[in-house]
């Protein structure tokens, strides 16, 4: 790999950030062109840092100052459509305002990239982290990327411009508020030339020139029609099938994306999920944000009481990765999978994904779900530790499937 | 024959006649001109032409007599009503030619 060595970065930075000025550092490195953002906690520090960065010339980007996060991501897609880089960033309440936004986005195929602070979803009031806001926008077409921690966050913006550019799909990068957000760790900044070799500028699919003009997003019926020059063009339906296409073909374009940082960087990210010890586990535990790092030490803790123990630590949500999860579970008997959101009415979504991505397959794991932390309570690794040695006796007894999942409150 | 041909990602056209296909295919009724009523005909002079000032389609003529071009007439029935001469009159298709041919 002597190869690979030579091209690593030398002149990255160690510096002590929290997630919120990683991130802002990441959109720096990116050369945003226009930031359209509305302050909301936690997310507040992330556009104060930016807008700074513009205030002082560091960075050559239009900041605009809007009403609303429906507004922040509208002028995002105008002015991606015509032809910028941009970013928002939000949390909860203002992600959840943004929703019509984010499908006009998807749909536009506009490579918009948005950080989403997770942030619990009222009501009652909540300012604290759980995945309950992006995991509500599951459904919008977006790419959704979850990190573990601040150098995460800061590696996955900068892939994030690279992955939506090349299959034009809008990307979310989320991070838990708080327990990343505001908790400062060791960086390591890229230097800007090392990532301006790495991320080309943006070439866009939509092109507004008065000597060429088009209308985009006109009203597109059920049935496809021929144009004034005799093209048969897609209807509604067909578009949304190159929406599902492009996603479900952007898994390659991720994976190469985090290789070519691995390259350059020396952190590869060639990867849907994170595996920790999955060689020999025959148990496994699913999580996904900065909750991945926690199983890790619950899985330590288990391996020491001498079970095979290990994590599968979601990164990508979306596009799912099934046939990934489905090779990674192989050895598996018991799935354990904690969620810091839920469906309900049903269970958490990252267990359904994971159940969905093993029906029809050969694995034939138990899965049981854990719905924690919730509205920002503490997940201990104690408390993930309990919830397997549980989980294993009553797989002993012979219980098998739970309707429901359970629940660590106190309730 | 799919529609990849056409190459676009999201919905996209140019502005052109016919962009949005014939909508006069949208049309249940139909204007029919009364010429003898139509003010520029009877002073045959330019004069009036509120229905090719009033038509959202642009498909009326501003000619003596007036035009209106059937491909695209979606038959809304603005020309009609604000025709000051009452020359125009919406006709149901079905009315106009009871067997379905034209």
């Amino acid at each position: 790999m002597i190869f690979v060595s030579k091209k690593i970065a030398k002149k990255a930075s160690g510096w002590i950030l929290d997630g919120n000025h990683a991130a802002a550092q990441g959109i720096k490195l990116s050369r945003v062109q226009v930031i359209a953002a509305y302050p909301i906690t936690p997310q507040s520090p992330v556009t104060e840092t930016l807008s700074e960065f513009v205030e002082r010339g560091e960075l050559d980007a239009e900041y605009i100052a809007v009403e609303s996060e429906h507004s922040a991501l509208a002028v995002c897609t105008s002015a991606s459509i015509v032809g910028a880089r941009t970013f928002t960033a939000t949390s909860a309440h203002g992600l959840a305002y943004m929703h019509e936004m984010l499908h006009w986005a998807a749909g536009s195929r506009l490579p918009v990239v948005l950080v989403c602070v997770n942030r619990a979803m009222g009501a009652p009031w909540n300012v604290l982290n759980d995945q309950q806001d992006s995991i509500s926008q599951r459904d919008t077409g977006w790419i959704q990327i979850y990190t573990r921690n601040n150098q995460e966050i800061i590696d996955s913006i900068i892939q994030a411009y690279k992955i939506a550019e090349s299959v034009y799909v809008p990307v979310m990068v989320c991070y838990d508020g708080y327990v990343l957000s505001h908790t400062e760790m060791p960086v390591d900044v890229p230097a800007q030339k090392d990532v301006d070799r790495f991320l080309p500028p943006y070439r866009p699919h939509t092109i507004l020139d008065p000597a060429n003009p088009k209308n985009y997003n006109l009203v597109t019926l059920a049935n496809p029609r021929v144009n004034a020059e005799g093209v048969l063009c897609h209807g509604y339906m067909e578009l949304r099938y190159l929406l599902q296409e492009a996603l479900q073909n952007s898994r390659e374009t991720i994976i190469r994306v985090g290789q070519e940082f691995g390259e350059l960087f020396g952190r590869s990210y060639a990867n849907m999920f994170w595996e920790n010890r999955l060689d020999d586990a025959d148990v496994v535990i699913v999580a996904m944000g900065s909750l991945a790092m926690e199983a890790i030490v619950a899985a330590d803790m288990l391996r020491e009481a001498g079970h095979k123990v290990g994590v599968l630590g979601l990164r990508v949500f979306r596009p799912f990765p099934k046939a990934d999860v489905i090779k990674a579970l192989k050895k598996s008997r018991l799935v354990v999978v904690f969620d810091k959101n839920i469906s309900y009415g049903l269970e958490g979504a990252t267990c359904s994904e994971i159940k969905s991505a093993l029906y029809g397959s050969s694995v034939s794991a138990v899965v049981r779900n854990f719905i924690v932390g919730l509205g920002g309570r503490d997940v201990k690794a104690r408390e993930l530790v309990d919830a397997v040695n549980k989980s294993l006796l009553s797989v002993k007894e012979g219980d098998l499937n739970k309707e429901y999942p359970e629940w660590i409150c106190d309730i | 024959m799919g529609t990849r041909d056409c190459q676009h990602i999201c919905g996209e056209s140019s502005p052109a006649v016919g962009e949005a296909g014939k909508t006069g295919e949208w049309r249940d009724s139909f204007p029919v001109i009364d010429q003898e009523k139509c003010l520029p005909v009877r002073q045959n002079k330019p004069s009036c032409f509120l229905c090719w000032l009033y038509c959202p389609d642009a498909v009326i003529s501003r000619t003596i007599p007036i035009k209106i071009n059937m491909e695209y007439c979606k038959g809304c029935g603005i020309c009609a009503q604000v025709c000051p001469a009452h020359a125009i009159t919406m006709v149901h298709e079905e009315e106009f030619c009871p067997n379905g041919t034209d």
